[in-house]
């Protein structure tokens, strides 16, 4: 276990020796002392552990490839924005937009996650243990989001493929966004989730919602309005 | 974007220590607006004095003998001086700063103390000696313009009634029609920035009767755009979100103090934060403590 101090250390130094780990590479490191700062881990692409001891802030774990990175404290802003694949899981919680644009990975947030949650993700999946904000998997394109407590207003709106799992009770849904039936492969899709999460819950409590695809098809009615 | 810092402390053992945390807090947050910087400072609420903050463009000619001209006690602070008189002669006063157009007040009543400038937060800081300041409360702000120009003027905090401040991360849509609705109910607005009409907006229903909850509450109804608000009064401490909730806000609050952050880096340093209460003001939700 290699350990960065950020109070002795410039974060782009930190960064960069966390880069410069190749595609082989297994190491593992620890990373002290963040007090909030922004980009820890960001653009890491080898399947290493990286462990932040506190909290940090905008965009942490950015642009993520292989990697496993463990936040023992809350995140700010755009945790795992971008993340292509690899893990990201927070012990506290997170601010707005975490996963936001991300193509594929993990991301757990075992607090709550606020506004904006999953943002135009297009493929990553995302367990939260918590609740989620307002407007959360907004243009949401593909992958899974998984919350075991209650989601805010306008969830999924203007949704396009991404599939939604809530548990616990959903404020509003936004435009377009309808709840649908569970089939044997949701369950499926969630039994695994849950268990790569560490979550604590069934499958079988959760309700799905998705896209009701009347807002991004085009309807051959409505050409006159082009 | 605008950084914003806040301290509302309830352990009277921290108060001489109140401008030394603001200031740390607030240089930390530089990089989220480098054009103003400005603090409000509470305290000396029970000491008898009113106090006005003024501050002129030409201090060493304007501040020349104001105390004589005045007959009260004038201390000067750099481009700021806080004048301390009787709460009987405090009208007297204001029309007799008035007369010189060149003398802007800041802030009056009985603790607030109000410095701004243009420049980045450890400038404008080390200019007012701020570390040195002890108090019960206090916000600050450190500003990237978009509504009105960098001037010491368009720095926040804004104040436009007794012990009242406001400071504001984002842009306001609607101030325009809001501030001719104020003008019809005589209230009146100096500048031409978006946050010193929300400002007036809040004092207007304050003079009307609300509480500092009740004023804020009404506020997400009448104001458009984009905030986050951090308010004070003479015993009072608000945030306020609204509804899209773009702007960043992080609270902490032990059985010592409320913290305010623009980020969760600005409260690090204080005592005691990793067994804090750390959390993010919902949108639209009105959150305030008195004293």
């Amino acid at each position: 276990m290699e350990k960065l101090d950020l109070t002795e250390l410039e974060l782009r130094s930190v960064n960069e020796t966390l880069q410069a780990e190749g595609d082989g590479s297994n190491k593992a490191f620890e990373i002290n002392n963040p007090r909030g700062s922004h980009a820890i881990a960001v653009g890491l692409d080898a399947p290493i552990t990286v462990t932040v001891k506190g909290s940090t802030g905008y965009y942490c774990g950015g642009m993520n490839k292989q990697a496993t990175i463990n936040v023992t404290g809350s995140v700010g802003p755009g945790v795992a924005e971008n993340m292509m694949s690899g893990k990201v899981v927070i012990e506290g919680d997170a601010s707005q937009y975490a996963g936001a644009t991300a193509h594929g990975g993990l991301l757990v947030i075992k607090g709550n996650a606020s506004s904006r949650c999953g943002i135009s993700m297009k493929g990553i999946d995302i367990v939260v243990h918590g609740n989620i904000g307002h407007m959360s998997a907004f243009m949401a394109q593909a992958g899974t989001l998984v919350v075991l407590g209650d989601a805010g207003d306008a969830l999924g709106d203007s949704l396009y493929e991404a599939q939604i799992f809530v548990r616990g009770a959903v404020k509003s849904l936004g435009a377009d966004c309808v709840e649908k039936e569970i089939r044997p492969e949701h369950i499926e899709t969630l039994s695994r989730l849950l268990k790569e999460a560490d979550a604590d819950a069934k499958p079988e409590e959760f309700r799905r919602y998705g896209s009701a695809r009347q807002l991004y098809n085009f309807d051959i009615d409505n050409a006159g309005a082009y | 974007m605008c950084g914003i810092v806040g301290l509302f402390l309830k352990d009277k053992s921290l108060e001489a220590q109140l401008g030394s945390m603001l200031t740390e807090m607030l240089v930390t947050m530089s990089d989220r607006g480098p054009d103003s910087a400005g603090i409000a400072v509470y305290r000396g609420a029970d000491d008898g004095h009113r106090k006005i903050t003024i501050q002129s463009p030409n201090p060493d000619e304007d501040f020349k003998d104001l105390n004589k001209a005045l007959g009260c006690e004038v201390e000067r602070i750099d481009t700021h001086a806080i004048i301390s008189c009787t709460a009987a002669d405090a009208d007297k006063i204001r029309n007799q700063i008035n007369e010189n157009p060149n003398l802007r007040v800041m802030s009056a009543g009985d603790a607030i103390e109000i410095y701004k400038e243009v420049g980045l937060p450890n400038s404008v800081a080390e200019r007012f000696d701020i570390p040195k300041l002890q108090g019960t409360h206090g916000i600050g702000h450190t500003r990237m313009a978009t509504e009105s120009a960098v001037t010491t003027l368009g720095a926040h905090p804004f104040s436009t009634g007794p012990d009242q401040c406001l400071v504001h991360n984002g842009s306001l849509s609607n101030h325009n029609s809001l501030r001719r609705q104020l003008a019809h109910e005589g209230v009146t607005v100096e500048t031409e920035n978006d946050t010193e009409v929300a400002a007036a907006y809040l004092t207007w229903k304050m003079q009307e009767g609300a509480n500092l909850g009740e004023a804020l509450e009404a506020g997400i109804q009448d104001l458009d755009g984009f905030y986050t608000f951090v308010v004070g009064t003479k015993n009072g401490f608000g945030v306020l979100r609204d509804p899209i909730a773009c702007k960043p806000a992080v609270l902490a609050e032990t059985d010592q103090y409320v913290a305010f952050g623009s980020e969760y880096r600005a409260l690090v340093n204080l005592p005691d934060i990793e067994n804090a209460r750390v959390w993010e003001p919902e949108p639209a939700t009105v959150y305030f403590w008195e004293q």
